[in-house]
């Protein structure tokens, strides 16, 4: 019954009406709760997450770069050095290389290693240790070793930043079978799929984003519980609609709903899919949805070519071909390195103009209905 | 050493009689390292190799049948045959690997290392021994690479108990040790991280032991790494695809000379520690074992098509192991709801 009311209602505020309890005022003065449900911030999501994992697991450990004294570069790990010790919370020296291997050595023994990269970017030093040695392994050993790591981090642009720190690698990962790909967007996410993640005896790759990190969403008291969790593989319909289905993931889909809000005023009814999951990617929801609205258009950061979009649009071509009335649109960061320029670094990122336009695009609709009425 | 030695000549002649396929590197030579090393650990101890791995997992107690059935791509191999050569996993010997890029197990052990400490200080279970110890071998060419540098910089820095072994046959494919390394003597390149380099003769058994004893207790203490460079050969190529023209062949016949078997052999017969007959019993007995190992290899299946899609992953449906250590999906009351409360 929750999860039903959960589907139609969304994330907006009427979720935390719905699902909150009657609580005696005591209690909510005590814990400081707004009286109509709390929001927190995707960051102390993510800290809470990992602090109540490491709390209920002793082999659950975090590595990275000033995790420790720093607080953590983006401060998400903020507060854990002093409640674990320096046994569990570790500062590594300036070796990608050497400490994602580190971690997945720790994983081959059955510890649960959280390797924290300060942006994704930097992970390209340790790419092979992500993919030889821990996404292949429990092929190469037929089973016999599984590798319970997670590698997390602030993935694509942030602002100003610069090319060499602002790629999005969610195709990269979501390339290779023995990976399991995530991107959260709201708390709810944040929270639910990091513990799903370290609790998953597989390696994942968990791809945050440095811009939501200080955004607040509303969060019911499920979510709180410190044995919540989400199921990886399955996306979430952030807004229902019957016109055009729009698939996005991490920011994206905070643009994506301001573009939906703006199509609901010209009369098109977009249904907004938080893909959650990269790899393995949620196909049933998207082909229901699509199947159900009949255009498709897929937002991402990235670049384009091999993208997250192009592999949801063949999915949607090899499973749901008939039922699509317009060609597919894709929307995704421009074919550059990301240039510094403001102005340039905006026209190279998807915004909200852009998502609605191609949406029009799908619905054949290049004026508003209220001009032609 | 004569098990090492007589597989890897039955590896050779299996390749070319057309049983075995792909990349097959073989150890030939340089026998005393795994030897003198592994003889020396116990079950819990792990050892992290390169794609030159066969005999690092004969040496830590991988069957040689597992093995050869591995090479020949069938599935009562130790790893059903997905590994392959390169890829020898044996979780019940904890060897974890069979990497076939250079350096790509130095961390990997570095790691395993971790987790022994990190059982011992964090999780407080300790063996009765002393920490679970870590070998990691790997050869000249490493030593040149990235990863070699920054692990030997993190094992001291949180003294990890784990011995990097470097088998210096002074060849990375056909590139000379000399003509790749600024300064080629490895075992000082310990000192510059703060931890003990040594230097020893690769091709003789006993000294490797011995060293091999003293750095294993080392680490088993928790006093940190230590390197040890050990000065071998390989008398083959580099891969059974390499034409091996480079090297000089007197270069060859003075490590030929030096042979780690027939060294060993000879130290017995002198200090009359066995008789030349008890000698030749002994490599009766290998050769009936390397044979079985064909034969059961030969007589086993491929694998099943079925097995193409298996082990991606430990939980393939990706919805989580609940706390009762069954997948979730798999609970008749499992909802695909969002949340599990």
């Amino acid at each position: 019954m929750l999860g039903a009311a959960r589907r139609q209602l969304g994330s907006g505020p009427m979720l935390g009406q719905v699902l909150r309890r009657l609580r005696p005022a005591s209690a909510d003065a005590a814990r400081g709760y707004a009286a109509a449900g709390k929001e927190i911030t995707v960051r102390e999501a993510l800290n809470t997450a990992l602090d109540e994992e490491m709390s209920a697991d002793p082999s659950v450990f975090l590595m990275g770069e000033e995790v420790g004294e720093y607080q953590g570069a983006y401060k998400i790990t903020k507060g854990l050095l002093d409640k674990y010790g320096p046994d569990r919370v570790l500062d590594t020296p300036i070796t990608e290389a050497g400490f994602t291997g580190i971690g997945v050595g720790a994983a081959y023994q059955g510890l649960r290693p959280v390797i924290e990269f300060m942006t994704f970017n930097f992970s390209m030093q340790a790419i092979d240790h992500i993919i030889n040695s821990a996404a292949k392994s429990n092929y190469m050993s037929a089973g016999q070793i599984n590798v319970p790591i997670v590698f997390r981090g602030p993935n694509g642009a942030a602002a100003g930043v610069g090319a060499q720190h602002s790629q999005c690698y969610a195709a990269w990962y979501a390339h290779v079978p023995g990976l399991k790909v995530l991107a959260p967007y709201s708390a709810e996410d944040a929270r639910g799929l990091l513990k799903a993640a370290i609790r998953d005896p597989d390696p994942v790759v968990f791809l945050e984003n440095e811009l939501l990190y200080g955004e607040s969403f509303p969060v019911s008291d499920e979510v709180l519980d410190s044995s919540f969790s989400l199921p990886i593989g399955k996306a979430k319909i952030e807004r229902k609609g019957k016109d055009v289905t729009i698939t996005a993931f991490s920011k994206m889909v905070g643009y994506a709903l301001q573009a939906a809000d703006i199509l609901s005023k010209e009369g098109i009814s977009a249904e907004v899919i938080n893909l959650r999951s990269i790899r393995p990617l949620d196909r049933a929801a998207i082909n229901a949805s699509v199947r159900k609205t009949n255009r498709l258009v897929t937002l991402e950061e990235g670049f384009p070519q091999h993208g997250v979009g192009a592999e949801i649009c063949m999915s949607v071509v090899e499973e749901s071909f008939e039922y699509l009335d317009a060609p597919v649109e894709r929307i995704a960061g421009a074919d550059v390195p990301m240039p510094y320029a403001a102005n340039l670094e905006r026209l190279a990122v998807p915004q909200v103009e852009d998502i609605v336009r191609a949406a029009r695009r799908a619905c054949y609709r290049a004026v508003p209905l209220a001009a032609t009425a | 050493m004569v098990l090492g030695r007589n597989f890897e000549d039955m590896c050779a002649q299996m390749y070319y009689r057309g049983k075995m396929f792909g990349f097959v590197h073989l150890y030939n030579g340089q026998e005393a390292v795994s030897t003198g090393f592994i003889k020396l650990l116990n079950q819990p101890d792990c050892v992290v190799s390169t794609y030159r791995d066969h005999v690092h997992a004969l040496s830590k107690g991988v069957p040689a049948r597992s093995v050869m059935a591995e090479l020949f791509g069938k599935a009562t191999g130790c790893c059903r045959g997905q590994g392959g050569s390169m890829h020898m996993f044996s979780e019940p010997h904890n060897l974890l690997g069979g990497f076939a890029f250079i350096g790509e197990g130095i961390p990997v052990a570095t790691g395993a290392a971790f987790a022994a400490k990190y059982r011992h200080e964090v999780l407080k279970q300790s063996g009765p021994d002393g920490l679970d110890v870590t070998l990691a071998f790997f050869g000249d060419g490493t030593c040149n690479n990235g990863q070699f540098f920054e692990c030997l910089n993190m094992a001291q820095l949180w003294k990890l108990p784990i011995v990097f072994v470097v088998e210096n046959n002074l060849w990375a494919i056909g590139m000379s040790h000399l003509r790749a390394t600024s300064d080629p003597e490895i075992w000082k390149k310990g000192p510059a991280f703060g931890m003990p380099g040594v230097h020893v003769d690769g091709m003789d058994v006993l000294k490797v032991r011995e060293v091999a004893k003293e750095a294993i207790d080392r680490a088993r203490r928790g006093e940190g790494p230590t390197l040890v460079e050990c000065e071998t050969y390989r008398f083959r190529g580099h891969s059974l695809a390499d034409p091996d023209e480079l090297r000089r062949p007197d270069e060859k016949s003075h490590y030929a000379a030096r042979d780690p078997i027939t060294s060993l052999k000879k130290y017995i017969i002198e200090q009359n520690l066995a008789s030349e007959a008890e000698l030749k019993s002994i490599e009766k007995k290998i050769d009936d074992v390397v044979e079985e190992a064909v034969e059961f290899a030969d007589a086993s299946p491929l694998p099943p098509r079925s097995q193409l899609l298996e082990n991606v992953f430990a939980d393939p449906k990706g919805f989580g192991i609940g706390p009762d250590g069954k997948y979730r999906c798999e609970d008749p009351k499992f909802t695909q709801g969002t949340a599990q409360v």
